[in-house]
């Protein structure tokens, strides 16, 4: 932690220095940026007393500027212990802010972190889900592995909550836990699998996403959810859907065969096939046997059709791609239409979606050629989206289009832009190449441009026209000639060096020029760029071989100059030519051969588009707009040869009427084995949409059309019954919906159950707080059903009003509940004298001890207050009393001076008020401390209701009752006054009372768990009866005596 | 190298790239020493991988002003060192332009993802294979978001809210992944600061987090809040359309499409059910619906059936297919020549309308990126106000109307550099322009109904058409 915080200002001091310099205007650091350091040591003291103070409108203002420093990236850790203690606090705000800042700092500070965590743990039990959701949220977003076991039962517990929201967010805690420990996989896929199956929108998105994180490779999880999956689709938000529909087109892929006919494949290849789609098929057709596509792999077609609509253009990138690999090629067609739209839309997405269809439009030109004038470059494109666009303009060129496409393309030649105009160049040189047709159109344009006044596009249209003769080097004696007098007035290297590796080439059709360019070259050699002269030495090698006569002494000169160049590369070059071309009695064998070696023929380049080689990156993928693997990039495999079993996907008949069907349609769930999947979907389809209307049957096959015009049929009459064609929608659904509901709550309740055993199972080897309490807590939040339900019209007044009706219903449970008051109050463990400089305070947060539930939670404070570094702080020996236990806190390695440290412990006192003695050492010394209790701090609060509690008190009379008589001014029997005085002395929790003079208080032991209620009693005059019931006499009277003095006093 | 020439390539051939030789380099970097922070960034970017699991989604964001200040950082995983914004910085500088900063870099152990919206860069860090679509997507929300919530989004705005901006974070991203991102159900969340709210938080001590469930994110309806009320019931439709079009020289239409919206501003009690129906649905080509339309009853029926959102959104975005003609309201008439001999050229232009359907053109404005030798203009508008920023090079006139009888327009000349050739294209100009009252493409809303609420809603329907990238080639 302290290296790290170090590194971190450091880098904020130094790195940002002028930043921050920059940002000093703002309302948090008015300082400048040198004094930063200091000066933000004194804020951060005046905002610990401000989180210190009682004011929540304080600590707001506190976390506020908590939060701003944190956004601003800077150092907040120190602040660590006086933000954590506001985690309980009522305020929904500070509380909110107080997550923010754990979530940031807990990582660093993992002792303190732990403290929140009792707080978590309680909310997790809450009666609204929301709360329940977002502590269950935060604490797997506190990345400090001990709390891996609590973790691991939270989200075991929430996976099986009622509400589909809380639900969620275990999905959610899955990915989190998964990261900070991979060890518990198993485990976490054992979730997984559970939320698999769950049937709500709002799960399924979360669900796969982690299922895609934890255990991609778990495939056959998938099966028994598949078709649920796709029925769903529609109505996930549209974030899953996304997740969802990769997920699916990998599966699709591994479970179905190939729809592509083998003549599809071989369209892939061969490049100048234009036959259309349609007719390719019809060919196909006849020379192979019918292909029927397994029902399920159209579902999945057909219900991820209308998501080409959404309004997010992730969705439709994700069904483009899901239509691009896995459905018919006749299919695919669609999706162009949708991804034209998103053009539409921001640079950003332009951007990728052109990269994408940059990959389609190679292999499929058919697809995006009606749209080719939306890929029309506009002056004001960024020049990434004119690149893109032009290069998807190249793929799609052919006969028809190429003169539109060469008219358009002289216009983008003389952009402003100049990156733009040279990449056209370029394109015009690739259509020449793929389209032999224009070929010389393009040429003589190209020759056209190298009279432009641009050098930029000069050289440029050198290099293209270069690669182009390169292939039809016969007939274009002019053009080189043309080229050789350009040598004179093109002064960019690249463009000079072409036409000089292009004469050379030629030097036999241009033997009079050749020699010429030579001689004017061997001049201004020197000051040459280097790749120019290697192409002089290079035209001077090939002309001396073939015209020796002219160019003998012109190729020595050149040579000459070569050997004295800086440039050792030159250098090198000049040796080994002068070796293979100049005959001499040392030269071996090779300079027979030189001619050969020079004026070989070469093969032309090869113009292809820079977007080939990425078809075998899932398009829509990070991977394949980088074009390298991602990490985690999940590969997408190849058609199987025979599809595995489908049946794997069938899900149990009795389940299924179960789920989906109102006892009226069951039967016709359950006819002919072989339509039995077709039937089935179809059911889900009218059903969870319970829109009234037929699909659109164009794009269904043929077989399924005489089941599916009766279902239609049968569906238009039911939507004629309906007088408010508008309603019916959202009415059928909320139906269904409240259907689903009641059926999930006795399904959740087996679930519960056994979950519940199972946890009660674990919980010893756990360490955690599921006890007793915990499993009757989870029947609360069963009774609590009403929140969960999902209808629209329920408004939050009516929920606070099942709320309420579900407290008073939790009945005869003790349930631990939050402590009223914490006190402040601090006792010395160590006074610094005593300590050599080592001060050590301890506190009662009257917290649900972590370290064990029969431990009362202690946090000691240490202040380091000699100027050296005390270093190795821990506990010694320890001397306990006779079943006493104690948890110490990890040792600390070091305590800056003046730094204070605060860590939590946890000892079991026995339900009694005896001294926990022990040894705090440090490196060089031992000093003995002792903790004694106040009985008050042994109790945890309950809540409990009146009838409970009388009930609970009738069973503790006699013995187990002690009671006293106090007086005092009538002013301290005011009702606050009363429970401010009591919940001071003792953590216990306050019992709604209906009468005014009664007081009710309740809360149990930490160690046995025994019930301790206090009542108080007002009476005639100033007098006040006090009443303590309790198995446990001894703390009962105890107590009684320490309340009797705290009540009496004025 | 042998083998290089063998192959018929010039040695270093670099894929042509010859251009770009005479890169500018734009300002010199505020962050010192580049080889220095790079380094620093590897460092750090080391330590990182040693706590590298598996991870999710988005990491983190990154907020940058123009000139290079991260002013704004937010991790929803383990703290991503800032350094890791050097890559940015760097392709920042290799780019030029904010326009051409690439929207995903990868650096060795992260990838960046930007949108770059009101001069304000948004940095995604994410560590995993994860769809850019997904990332870009959500970033462009968390801006639409900024601005339903501020009005406006910008560096100080920001910075102003940081508490409110965290917080709104906070809801929309768990783990990296989207929560809530309907601002229906944010707006429930966390509400957005008004002066009045700011005010009376003050006096009462009340805070900006809502403290009651978004029963939203629950229901079937995640989009609509719960127990809307209002006294005046209303609901308003804007049907907008943008002519996006390239004229050619000799005024000829290139290419030409129309892209229309309906925006709504729906405020009704309740859970109002509301269908739209059109007179000529068979226009609409390509569609796209906000999530509360029912899909299925538009491919039966071609009715827009929902239960809106409350407030603000985008109900249908459309494209009208591509085999109608489209009129095209406005043309110009340029004359723009540069010569060779003399160091002025002439610039001429005029303005008037064409299709228009009886209707005026309003908010007529002319802009134009001049060619890089010219140095100054000198010209007398017919109407409106002219501009010419000799820096940018840029030419703007604010025309305003159109009046038939009086063409717009605008005549002058050219001082071009001396010595230096002529320019070899004219420049393109841009067209914006409005006319109220009319979708050029013919689209009409037939009725509005409203069902499972009792009382009459006002409604009204305005149609407006704009151009959109209209550009005309000189």
């Amino acid at each position: 932690m302290s290296s790290n915080s170090f590194a971190y200002n450091e880098q904020s001091g130094g790195g940002e220095a002028t930043e921050l310099g920059q940002e000093a205007t703002s309302t948090i650091s008015p300082s400048g940026a040198f004094g930063l350091f200091s000066s933000d040591m004194k804020k951060n003291e005046d905002l610990k007393q401000m989180l210190e103070s009682n004011k929540d409108s304080a600590k707001l203002d506190a976390m506020k500027r908590i939060v701003g420093m944190i956004a601003k990236g800077k150092n907040a850790s120190e602040l660590f212990p006086a933000v954590v203690k506001n985690v309980a606090s009522k305020n929904i705000e500070i509380k909110k802010l107080v997550y923010v800042y754990l979530v940031r700092y807990a990582e660093e500070q993992q002792d303190l972190a732990l403290l929140s965590i009792s707080t978590f743990q309680r909310a997790l039990k809450d009666p609204n889900q929301l709360i329940r959701a977002s502590a269950l949220r935060v604490l797997s977003s506190i990345r400090v592995p001990i709390i891996v076991p609590i973790m691991m039962l939270a989200i075991k517990e929430a996976s099986a909550d009622l509400s589909p929201y809380v639900r969620k967010n275990a999905a959610h805690a899955i990915q989190k836990l998964y990261s900070l420990d991979p060890e518990q996989k198993e485990m976490l896929i054992e979730i997984i699998e559970k939320l698999l199956k769950d049937k709500s929108t709002l799960v399924a998105g979360s669900v796969v996403m982690a299922f895609e994180e934890v255990c991609p490779d778990r495939i056959d999880l998938i099966h028994k959810n598949y078709r649920k999956l796709c029925n769903l689709l529609v109505d996930v938000e549209e974030w899953g859907q996304v997740v969802i529909i990769h997920m699916l087109t990998r599966y699709a892929r591994t479970q179905f065969v190939s729809p592509w006919r083998q003549g599809d494949v071989l369209e892939d290849n061969e490049k100048d096939f234009y036959d259309s789609d349609e007719e390719q098929k019809e060919k196909a057709d006849k020379r192979k046997r019918p292909y029927a596509m397994d029902p399920d792999h159209r579902l999945l077609i057909r219900n991820t059709k209308p998501l080409l609509q959404s309004r997010n253009a992730a969705v439709v990138m994700a069904v483009a791609q899901l239509y691009w690999h896995i459905a018919p090629k006749s299919e695919a067609g669609i999706i162009s239409k949708s991804l034209v739209r998103l053009l539409r839309s921001s640079r950003e997405v332009q951007y990728i979606v052109l990269q994408n269809i940059a990959t389609m439009s190679i292999q499929r030109k058919g697809m995006f050629e009606p749209y080719l004038k939306s890929f029309y470059v506009r002056s004001t494109d960024a020049t990434m989206i004119k690149i893109l666009k032009l290069e998807i303009l190249t793929n799609l060129a052919n006969e028809a289009n190429i003169s539109t496409l060469l008219r358009e393309f002289q216009t983008y030649v003389k952009s402003q832009d100049k990156q733009f105009a040279a990449a056209t160049i370029q394109t015009i040189g690739r259509c020449a190449t793929s389209i032999t047709e224009v070929s010389d159109t393009c040429l003589n344009g190209l020759v056209c441009l190298l009279s432009n006044r641009d050098e930029i596009v000069v050289a440029e249209s050198v290099v293209v026209i270069k690669k182009l003769l390169q292939m039809q080097p016969m007939q274009h004696g002019e053009i080189i000639k043309h080229m050789a007098k350009l040598l004179d007035s093109i002064t960019v290297p690249v463009a000079r060096a072409s036409i000089l590796w292009l004469i050379g080439e030629n030097c036999e059709r241009v033997p009079k020029i050749a020699p010429d360019v030579l001689r004017k070259t061997a001049k201004s050699f020197t000051s040459e760029d280097d790749l120019v002269k290697l192409q002089i030495l290079n035209l001077g090698a090939k002309l001396y071989l073939t015209n020796s006569k002219q160019t003998k002494l012109l190729t020595q000169y050149i040579l000459n100059l070569g050997k004295y160049d800086q440039n050792y590369d030159i250098r090198d070059r000049t040796r080994f030519i002068r070796q293979l071309i100049v005959p001499n009695e040392k030269s071996g064998a090779l300079s027979k051969y030189a001619k050969k070696i020079f004026l070989a023929q070469k093969p032309a380049p090869l113009l292809e588009s820079p977007f080939k080689d990425r078809d075998h990156f899932q398009l829509g993928t990070l991977s394949h707009t980088l074009n390298t693997k991602a990490t985690g990039y999940l590969e997408l495999s190849n058609w199987p040869e025979v599809a595995p079993d489908p049946s794997v996907r069938n899900v149990e008949v009795i389940e299924l009427a179960k789920e989906w069907t109102p006892a009226g349609k069951a039967k016709k769930e359950n006819p002919d084995k072989k339509f039995y999947s077709e039937s089935e979907e179809e059911e889900d389809s009218s059903e969870s949409s319970s829109d009234s209307e037929s699909e659109s049957g164009s794009e269904s096959g043929e077989d399924e059309e005489d089941d599916r015009s009766g279902d239609s049929a049968e569906d238009s009459g039911e939507s004629g019954s309906e007088p408010e064609a508008g309603k019916g929608r959202a009415a059928t659904r909320s139906r269904a919906r409240g259907r689903g509901d009641s059926k999930d709550v006795d399904k959740e309740k087996e679930n519960s159950k056994t979950s519940e055993s199972s946890s009660g199972e674990s919980s010893s080897i756990e360490e955690s707080s599921s006890d007793s309490e915990s499993e009757s807590e989870s029947e609360i939040n069963l009774v609590s059903t009403p929140v969960a339900l999902p209808t629209p019209a329920l408004s939050p007044s009516l929920i606070a009003d099942l709320e309420g009706l579900n407290l008073s219903a939790t009945s005869s449970v003790i349930s631990v509940s939050t402590p009223v008051f914490v006190p402040g109050k601090t006792h010395v463990l160590l006074h610094r004298m005593s300590g050599k400089g080592l001060a050590a305070h301890y506190f009662f947060p009257r917290q649900p001890c972590i370290f064990g539930d029969k431990m009362v939670s202690v946090q000691i404070t240490l202040n380091n207050t000699t100027d050296q570094k005390i270093e190795n702080i821990h506990v010694g020996g320890k001397k306990l009393p006779m079943g006493m236990q104690m948890h110490v806190f990890n040792p600390i390695e070091s305590l800056e001076p003046a730094g204070s440290i605060t860590v939590s412990m946890g000892i079991d006192f026995c339900d009694s008020t005896q001294t926990a003695s022990f040894q705090l050492c440090t490196k060089d010394d031992c000093f003995s401390v002792n903790i004694q209790p106040p009985v008050g701090e042994l109790l945890l609060p309950v809540a409990m209701s009146e009838k409970d509690f009388k009930k609970e008190q009738g069973m503790l009379s006699g013995m187990n009752e002690t009671s006293t008589t106090i007086i005092a001014a009538p002013q301290n029997f005011a009702s606050s006054v009363i429970l401010q005085k009591i919940v001071n002395v003792a953590n216990v929790g306050v019992v709604p009372s209906g009468q005014d003079n009664i007081h009710r208080f309740a809360a149990k032991t930490v160690h046995s768990g025994s019930l301790m209620l206090v009542t108080v009693e007002l009476k005639e005059g100033s007098t006040a009866q006090l009443i303590i019931n309790t198995e446990k006499t001894v703390i009962g009277s105890v107590l009684l005596r320490e309340l009797k003095p705290v009540l009496s006093q004025g | 190298m042998l083998r290089g020439d063998a192959r018929g390539r010039v040695p270093d051939w670099g894929g042509g790239h010859s251009g770009r030789s005479g890169r500018r380099r734009r300002r010199p970097c505020c962050r010192g020493d580049a080889g220095l922070s790079i380094c620093r960034g590897f460092q750090t970017e080391k330590d990182s991988l040693r706590s590298l699991t598996v991870s999710t989604m988005i990491h983190s964001l990154f907020l940058i002003n123009s000139s290079g200040d991260i002013f704004l950082e937010k991790h929803w995983k383990s703290v991503v060192s800032r350094s890791v914004c050097d890559y940015f910085f760097e392709a920042q500088e290799r780019a030029t332009e904010a326009e051409n900063v690439p929207p995903v870099i990868p650096t060795p152990h992260h990838y960046l993802l930007s949108v770059y919206r009101h001069k304000i860069f948004f940095v995604a860090v994410i560590q995993t294979e994860v769809p850019p679509l997904f990332v870009i997507e959500f970033l462009h929300r968390v801006v639409d978001t900024f601005q339903d919530y501020f009005g406006v989004c910008s560096e100080p705005v920001i910075k102003d809210n940081v508490v409110v901006v965290y917080e709104v974070l906070e809801e929309m991203l768990d783990n990296g992944f989207p929560l809530a991102t309907e601002s229906n159900i944010l707006k429930e969340l966390i509400k957005p600061p008004t002066i009045l709210r700011t005010v009376v938080n003050t006096i009462t001590g009340s805070t900006n987090v809502g403290d009651q469930l978004p029963t939203g994110q629950l229901s079937v309806v995640p989009w609509r809040r719960t127990g809307v009320k209002y006294t005046n019931n209303e609901a308003y439709f804007d049907v907008i359309e943008e002519i996006d079009a390239i004229i050619d020289k000799s005024g000829s239409t290139i290419t030409a499409e129309i892209q229309g919206v309906i925006d709504a501003c729906v405020k009704l009690t309740g859970m109002p059910d509301l269908t739209l129906s059109f007179m000529n649905p068979r226009l609409l080509d390509d569609v796209s619906f906000h999530p509360c339309v029912r899909f299925k009853r538009w491919e039966s029926e071609r009715i827009l059936s929902f239960i809106p959102p409350d407030g603000n959104f985008r109900l249908l975005s459309y494209h009208v297919s591509a085999q109608n003609l489209v009129a095209i309201p406005v043309y110009v008439k340029h004359n723009i020549s540069f010569r060779d001999s003399s160091s002025l050229g002439r610039f001429e232009i005029t303005v008037g309308p064409k299709q228009t359907m009886g209707k005026t053109i309003e908010g007529v404005t002319v802009t134009s990126q001049m060619p890089r030798g010219v140095l100054n203009m000198s010209l007398t508008p017919s109407q409106g106000t002219h501009t010419f920023d000799p820096v940018t090079k840029m030419l703007s006139w604010d025309v305003g109307k159109i009046n038939p009888q009086k063409l717009p327009s605008l005549k002058g000349t050219m001082s071009l550099q001396a010595g230096a050739s002529k320019p070899d294209e004219n420049p393109t100009i841009n067209l914006q322009f409005k006319i109220q009252q009319l979708a050029i493409s013919g689209l009409k809303v037939n009725r509005l109904d409203m069902y499972g609420e009792k009382y009459k809603p006002f409604k009204g329907i305005k149609y407006m058409t704009k151009a959109g990238k209209f550009q005309v080639r000189t």
